[in-house]
């Protein structure tokens, strides 16, 4: 093991960020430089499609407390891409040709939204990832953009969704699935959050996909093709599609690269290198799955870890085993899930009701409970949290909460 | 230590309330109740914690 002086972080937002934070709590002394590819100092991104694109704060308000902390002494190249990770020389490759050495380096370079085939040349078509791109989709709705397509109602894109519809923005949100995050929550949960959207106006289109986007010619400036032969007229067309892991600068590193960089257990991807956030793939021994999580706060925890494991060197390192958790508001609803879950789980609403939109479901695998999802019920789902940490079962799960919601006898 | 509270940020998110459940509960009505305002030294790394995790950053300690 060699001494670690000078630790090499790549990407600059929140996992990035708090792996550097941590490294300076947990003693270390040596230099930490932290290389991002955008030229703005470590931001908080959940607010981009809510605060920000409502128009209630500025663009600046969104910056992350520790990125100006001078204390924590941090060599910042900010607006710098990197390009390449040569393991045998430890040394990171960027963009303008130098090549900046490491005794450790931490992988923190996040995820790419993906695009529409064809669109990119478009103006009016954007991606919300970046504070670059919410500056600009608010510009677009400031200008007086009053027609919005939508593409792909996950959590993006009903966040977006939202606050256009309460900018007063005529909205229309196309998805493939049945019910919007279908796929994550199942049909069930997914048409409460259908019917939230339509109560609130939006012209939600499930079951169908954009055939093209192109240039349009009756007023509209994009004419959005859509897979049942219709055609929607908009101003701005933004698209919440999914992101891929920024893993490009990668390959040809020796690491290995399967959706995202392979760590081990502890966060590891070889000696001396850890990743962690969005681009991360590792197995949760919690849930026996090799998962890669994109939530804001997995992106703290993990990259706290990946600074500690950094910092363990040779020594076995602890094994990452978290509940992972999300939160998203949506018109005055706040949903949160903690845990994993699969549309084919077992589903049993526990307290609350469906109808009422404001819950607390459990999903059930295997006998046991594997996530608790809420709707504006925030103290259950955290309390559920610790209890998925402790392996909570089924059958007790379900018991405990009828017990909680029968009425106090005598 | 005196733990402080900005609730026009606070979204009840409660995830300060996972971590020091000693200091922070959100209850039934959706809304944040601060149990010890100064709470005990021993306390102090995790209500820094649950104010350094707070997505809001609604958290503030003072002294």
């Amino acid at each position: 093991m060699h001494t670690l002086e000078r630790i090499v972080i790549v990407g600059a937002s929140l996992a990035g960020l708090r792996a550097a934070e941590t490294l300076r709590s947990e003693g270390f002394e040596g230099v930490i430089t932290l290389v991002g590819d955008e030229p703005h100092a470590p931001y908080d991104r959940p607010p981009l499609s809510k605060q920000v694109l409502r128009g209630e704060w500025d663009g600046d308000r969104v910056a992350l407390p520790a990125g100006r902390n001078e204390a924590l002494d941090l060599t910042w190249e900010l607006g710098v891409v990197a390009t390449g990770l040569d393991l045998e020389r430890r040394t990171v490759v960027l963009a303008d040709g130098r090549a900046l050495p490491f005794d450790g380096l931490v992988i923190a370079t996040g995820a790419a939204p993906r695009h529409i085939p064809g669109t990119e040349h478009l103006a009016g078509v954007f991606a919300l990832r970046t504070i670059d791109d919410a500056t600009a989709v608010r510009g677009a709705l400031d200008a007086g953009a009053s027609r919005v397509v939508v593409v792909g109602a996950g959590f993006i894109g009903a966040e977006v969704a939202a606050s256009c519809r309460e900018r007063g923005v005529d909205v229309t949100m196309v998805e493939p699935l049945p019910a919007p995050l279908a796929r994550v929550l199942g049909l069930e949960v997914g048409e409460v959050i259908a019917d939230l959207h339509r109560e609130h106006g939006v012209d939600l289109r499930l079951e169908t996909g954009v055939e093209s986007i192109t240039e349009g010619s009756d007023g509209a400036a994009l004419r959005v093709q859509l897979t049942d032969e219709r055609v929607v007229g908009a101003d701005l067309v933004v698209v919440g599609i999914g992101v891929s892991p920024n893993t490009g600068w990668l390959h040809g590193s020796g690491l290995m690269i399967e959706d995202g960089v392979l760590c081990d257990d502890t966060t590891m991807a070889a000696p001396g290198v850890v990743a962690c956030g969005d681009v991360a793939r590792w197995p949760n021994p919690l849930f026996g799955e090799v998962m890669r999580v994109e939530h804001w706060e997995h992106a703290l925890d993990m990259g706290a870890h990946a600074a500690r494991r950094l910092l363990a060197g040779d020594g076995p390192g602890e094994p990452f085993a978290p509940v992972p958790f999300f939160w998203s508001d949506q018109y005055d609803r706040k949903i949160q899930l903690a845990g994993r879950v699969r549309p084919t789980d077992q589903v049993e609403v526990v307290a609350g009701s469906l109808d009422g939109r404001r819950f607390c479901a459990l999903y059930g695998r295997d006998g046991r409970v594997v996530g608790a999802l809420t709707m504006n019920m925030p103290a259950r789902v955290i309390r559920y949290r610790r209890q998925i940490a402790e392996g909570l079962g089924w059958d007790r799960a379900l018991a405990a909460a009828a017990e909680a919601a029968a009425p106090k006898g005598p | 230590m005196r733990v402080v509270v900005d609730f026009d940020l606070c979204e009840s998110n409660a995830v300060c309330m996972g971590i020091a459940p000693e200091v922070f509960e959100v209850r039934d009505d959706d809304f944040l109740y601060v149990l010890q305002e100064e709470p005990d030294e021993a306390l102090r790394p995790k209500v820094e914690e649950a104010a350094s995790r707070c997505p809001k950053q609604a958290i503030t300690i003072e002294g």
